[in-house]
């Protein structure tokens, strides 16, 4: 009798312990599996290196150990950016690979396209790699989350600026008549709040036109003595040379999608350039700032011993590692109960976690109705050379 | 004949087995397949049997997969009821482009084709259209359920529609091409001039062979924009064009079956070809094509026909 109840004592203390491993279909005692798809051919191939390092970091993860003793297989496909072989892929991903959840998946129409899918199935698509404030939508889409800052939070960081050291400013905003540049608008004028007069003159272009010469002239001819400048590369260029040509100097802002030194500001002119304000959540690694630190120093050593035909100077790289350290502290998290929706339910609930390869300061932090994990920025001026950090970092909560 | 329709028939009775014995992914596929195999049976009309080199014919899908999106997504309209819509958008359009192309020939067409190709995609993002084709987010549509409580998911459904459509268009084509049209079609390929003094209007059946081919092209797109839930900008690229090319030529060109087999190779080859090596898919492929070209010079069905002719004369 007293065996029995030994053996049911023992029963009742290790059975919690088994019941506490839950595992959906692609998570066992040693694998998780990973669904991912990235343009590595077609049009947007310059984001394929994203995929790379991501598959690079797991492969150091496994070699280190795994996750909780779990080896992660990332299983990443081609889809050339286009929407219907997204579909294709994430199906074959989520229905015949078997995988606990999507990652990563890059690119705005693609994720459009299984949106729908993604949440019909309730398979999480995780850390979108896109720059759309709709992936932040818990209620109606509460499978899916993004990652990087959002346009909108972007844009209100800006606003926040504008009414801090400008508070009478007259403000031309320049936005590219679409999703993305739309986007921008709105968090914009959600940052200026009851302040939204200060907005004198907004215009717009399209994708097509060949230039944007007369809409500077107009914004110029409006009076304005601050520039909320919302463009793609090739625009941006264009926008910074003819705002100096004709001598209008107004405190320029130019979007994140535009700092590019290399692609925007080389070719605009870099002394036509000094005094751009933008902003950044990553640290780039070609930035002097960053040449002793620990992260980057880290993350070099990451590149050359796993990603080692990788370009260092390619900011996605970063990216593709800093996103990556995210879903694996997420996975650490999640402890031995991988279902897909504690995978959800621990993305949902991180509380000032960071990978430090982010700037100093800047958080990951979500909750059950705040699926946007990096909220916050900070802005850096141009200086001729290089961009400069200043200020504190911005936005968010 | 009757061996062939017994054929024909094994056929079919296998393509309505296969959904229930592969998995819902695979049913999606085979689905692509058949809307592949309508858009190829037309683009082979064009080129195949008229000898007409067109390099836009994803414009006429691009064009019937917007049809059918906006149909469902504005206007409210059954899913089943955007085929006929989009086919006779398609089929004019198609008519009015071949009015010029009238004056080109050969390689000039198929530059002229080619600029419709390109175009499309930056058409679509056309602001003035945004409230219709959603600008480059482009339009996202509920998947159809299986109707009169048919216990068929979605996916097996969608396959059958499909199959009945494609089954219904091939022959609708079949009939087409084996009596005068077709005669007329593929006399005016091999010599214009002596078919035009057989009586032959080559301006009209020109015309005509044009939006025939944009009316299966555009129908193939609307199923496509049903079986994928989503059409966008960036979905019809040119390379659309050029794969559907390269599937008739695969296929075999001139040839009902031929769409058949060049649909099965652009569905697959490209995911085979990303299984063997992730690191060059495109060279892979390429591989693929040239083994092809080089094995079957006239296509598959070329192949096909050949060792069957082959296994008759044997005694």
């Amino acid at each position: 009798m007293k065996r029995v109840a030994c053996f049911a004592i023992a029963l009742a203390v290790a059975f919690p312990v088994a019941a506490q491993k839950k595992y959906d279909p692609g998570a066992s005692d040693t694998e998780i599996r990973i669904g991912n798809t990235n343009p590595y051919s077609g049009p947007a191939s310059a984001y394929g290196t994203i995929g790379k390092s991501i598959a690079a970091y797991f492969k150091m993860l496994n070699e280190q150990g795994g996750i909780n003793g779990r080896k992660v297989s990332f299983i990443s496909y081609d889809d050339g950016y286009s929407p219907p072989k997204t579909v294709e892929m994430a199906r074959k991903l989520v229905e015949q690979d078997q995988v606990l959840f999507m990652f990563q998946t890059l690119g705005t129409p693609s994720n459009t396209a299984i949106h729908k899918y993604m949440n019909m199935k309730k398979v999480p698509q995780m850390h979108v790699a896109t720059g759309a404030t709709k992936w932040n939508d818990p209620k109606n889409y509460p499978w899916t989350m993004g990652w990087q800052p959002n346009y909108q939070s972007e844009a209100r960081a800006y606003a926040a600026h504008i009414l801090k050291t400008k508070p009478n400013a007259k403000i031309g905003v320049l936005y590219q008549n679409d999703d993305y540049g739309k986007d921008y608008l709105k968090g914009f004028h959600d940052g200026l709040g009851g302040k939204k007069s200060m907005i004198v003159k907004e215009v717009s272009y399209e994708v097509s036109d060949p230039t944007v010469d007369s809409q500077i002239l107009q914004l110029q001819a409006s009076g304005a003595d601050v520039f909320f400048n919302i463009t793609t590369p090739k625009f941006a260029a264009q926008a910074i040379r003819k705002a100096y040509d004709i001598g209008w100097k107004p405190v320029h802002y130019l979007n994140n999608v535009s700092n590019s030194v290399g692609s925007v500001l080389t070719p605009a002119g870099l002394e036509k350039s000094v005094g751009i304000i933008s902003s950044a959540y990553i640290k780039d690694a070609t930035d002097s700032r960053w040449a002793n630190d620990k992260a980057i120093a880290q993350w070099r050593e990451f590149m050359s011993k796993y990603y080692p035909e990788g370009n260092q100077a390619d900011v996605f790289n970063v990216y593709g590692y800093s996103v990556a350290s995210t879903i694996a502290q997420v996975l650490r998290q999640c402890g031995d109960n991988l279902t897909r929706e504690n995978v959800m339910r621990q993305a949902a609930s991180m509380k000032g976690w960071r990978p430090e390869t982010l700037l100093p300061g800047i958080t990951i932090s979500t909750s059950a109705d705040d699926f946007a994990p990096i909220q916050q920025v900070q802005l850096e001026r141009f200086n001729g050379k290089q961009w400069e950090l200043f200020g504190e970092v911005l936005g968010g909560r | 004949m009757k061996r062939n329709l017994l054929v024909l028939g094994i056929l079919i009775l296998a393509a309505c087995v296969l959904p229930f014995v592969v998995s819902n992914y695979r049913t999606f596929q085979l689905t692509l397949v058949l809307v592949y195999a309508i858009a190829l049976l037309g683009l082979n009309i064009l080129t195949g049997y008229n000898g007409q080199i067109s390099l836009g014919h994803g414009a006429f899908y691009a064009l019937g997969a917007y049809c059918a999106a906006i149909l469902i997504d504005k206007a409210g309209v059954p899913y089943w009821a955007t085929l006929p819509a989009a086919g006779a958008a398609c089929f004019v359009a198609g008519f009015l482009f071949g009015l010029p192309a009238l004056r080109l020939e050969g390689l000039y067409l198929a530059l002229a084709t080619f600029a419709l190709g390109v175009a499309m995609p930056q058409l679509l993002k056309y602001h003035q259209l945004e409230k219709w084709t959603g600008g480059v987010q482009g339009i996202v549509i509920p998947k159809p359920d299986a109707p009169w409580g048919l216990p068929l998911n979605a996916d097996q459904w969608l396959y059958f529609f499909t199959l009945a459509v494609t089954l219904v268009m091939f022959l609708l084509g079949w009939n087409l091409l084996r009596g005068r049209v077709g005669r007329a079609l593929t006399a005016i390929r091999d010599h214009a001039i002596a078919a035009e003094a057989m009586g032959v209007d080559n301006a009209l059946y020109k015309s005509l062979a044009f939006g025939v081919s944009a009316l299966y092209t555009g129908v193939a797109g609307a199923l496509s924009a049903i079986a994928v839930q989503f059409v966008a900008p960036d979905s019809f690229n040119i390379f659309v064009s050029i794969v559907f090319l390269v599937g008739i030529v695969i296929g075999g060109l001139a040839s009902i079956s031929g769409a058949l087999y060049g649909a099965l190779f652009i569905q697959f080859i490209p995911n085979i070809a990303d299984d063997i090596s992730t690191a060059a898919p495109w060279a892979i492929f390429g591989v693929f094509l040239i083994g092809f070209v080089y094995l079957m010079p006239t296509g598959v069905a070329g192949a096909v026909r050949l060792l069957l002719a082959k296994r008759r004369s044997a005694p």
